[in-house]
């Protein structure tokens, strides 16, 4: 017989396992830059984003789903935060976590984006949101310095599979 | 003719690169001269380049009421008026944003600020794409020439937006002490994260 107590338990370890394994590393740029060249046949979307931009929040699911909609095939969505790494406990963990997101994410900590922001991309003039998408084996790319729909990101992908 | 072709091939090739290697958006490069424009102040008098005869060029900077980024570099845009308007650079602060997609920034929100130096709307947004503006805060150097102003510099302020006092590298500062100078700004183009401008919704 099994009692409430370990049925409650369960319950509740169902529920809380989507935030496990969802940690946020905090990475600086030569990081980043080496995942980005990484040669693999594997489609990378990189969006580039901050919890205290609205449109960035506000197109975040659209990443998820296509995420979840490409689970079996080789595509990677890679969220890089650039909140300040000041932020990671009081606003970027409680917000990945609330929101739960399954896509990974990473904060990236580099104070100035003169530095680097040319080496991402030169087209970025740096406006957040930023989508990067890239195969390095086919040595295709697509960016967007805007906000994307579900069908615009859909359809940037599709291009790449 | 056969001595013309590689000359011809030449002229073709410098116009083909003139298109190619200017941006996708188009907008002002260091060097360019900047179209005068006029605008609304918060008083609800209009601005124009040309009304300053003293100015010896001006700080544009395109900014708002509701980007974090523009909030954080609030402060230091009012140092920068503080520092450069007695030395013929005035600050003149343009906000590009639609109030219909950012209700903060509406004329009305604008009036709040009490700025010693001009703070524009641009309703139309033709003057943020006549710069190429693209992010708040976007930041714009012009020095006159004659009845001209050029750009001289374009980008970040400085190289910390989170802290004033962590600040290594002040980009604008750096450039505007060789602009006053009377040298072209050595690093005269710099990049800095910022919010995306709220354009009117087609």
């Amino acid at each position: 017989m099994i009692s409430v107590k370990t049925v409650l338990l369960g319950c509740g370890l169902l529920l809380a396992t989507p935030g496990f394994g969802q940690q946020v590393a905090v990475i600086k740029f030569p990081e980043l830059q080496q995942r980005l060249a990484r040669a693999t046949d594997t489609t990378y979307v990189i969006n580039f984003w901050a919890t205290w931009c609205g449109p960035c929040v506000k197109e975040l699911p659209n990443f998820e789903q296509v995420r979840s909609a490409n689970a079996n095939k080789k595509v990677k969505v890679l969220l890089v935060s650039l909140d300040y790494a000041s932020q990671l406990d009081k606003k970027v963990k409680p917000f990945v976590k609330q929101r739960g997101l399954k896509s990974e994410v990473v904060l990236l900590n580099e104070p100035d984006p003169n530095s680097w922001l040319e080496k991402v991309d030169p087209k970025w003039s740096g406006s957040l949101p930023f989508t990067l998408i890239l195969n390095n084996k086919t040595k295709k790319r697509a960016t967007f310095e805007q906000e994307l729909s579900k069908a615009e990101l859909t359809a940037a992908l599709q291009k790449f599979l | 003719m056969k001595k013309a072709l590689p000359l011809l091939t030449l002229c073709f090739a410098l116009l083909l690169s003139s298109f190619m290697f200017r941006p996708l958006a188009d907008g002002y490069q260091v060097g360019d001269k900047a179209a005068d424009f006029k605008l609304k102040n918060i008083d609800g008098k209009m601005v124009s380049l040309a009304d300053n005869k003293e100015a010896k060029g001006y700080i544009v900077v395109f900014t708002c009421n509701t980007c974090p980024y523009a909030k954080a570099y609030e402060n230091r845009i009012i140092q920068l008026n503080q520092k450069y308007a007695p030395q013929g650079y005035p600050v003149v602060a343009i906000n590009p944003n639609d109030p219909a997609v950012a209700p903060g920034d509406s004329f009305e929100a604008m009036k709040t600020k009490k700025y010693a130096f001009p703070y524009l709307i641009d309703e139309t947004q033709q003057v943020a794409k006549a710069y190429g503006a693209t992010r708040t805060p976007h930041l714009y150097v012009l020095k006159r020439q004659g009845d001209d102003f050029v750009v001289s510099y374009i980008g970040a302020i400085d190289d910390n937006s989170e802290d004033a006092k962590m600040v290594k590298t002040k980009y604008v500062e750096n450039a505007m002490t060789e602009i006053m100078a009377g040298k072209p700004a050595s690093t005269n183009s710099t990049k800095a994260i910022g919010c995306t401008i709220k354009w009117k919704r087609a």
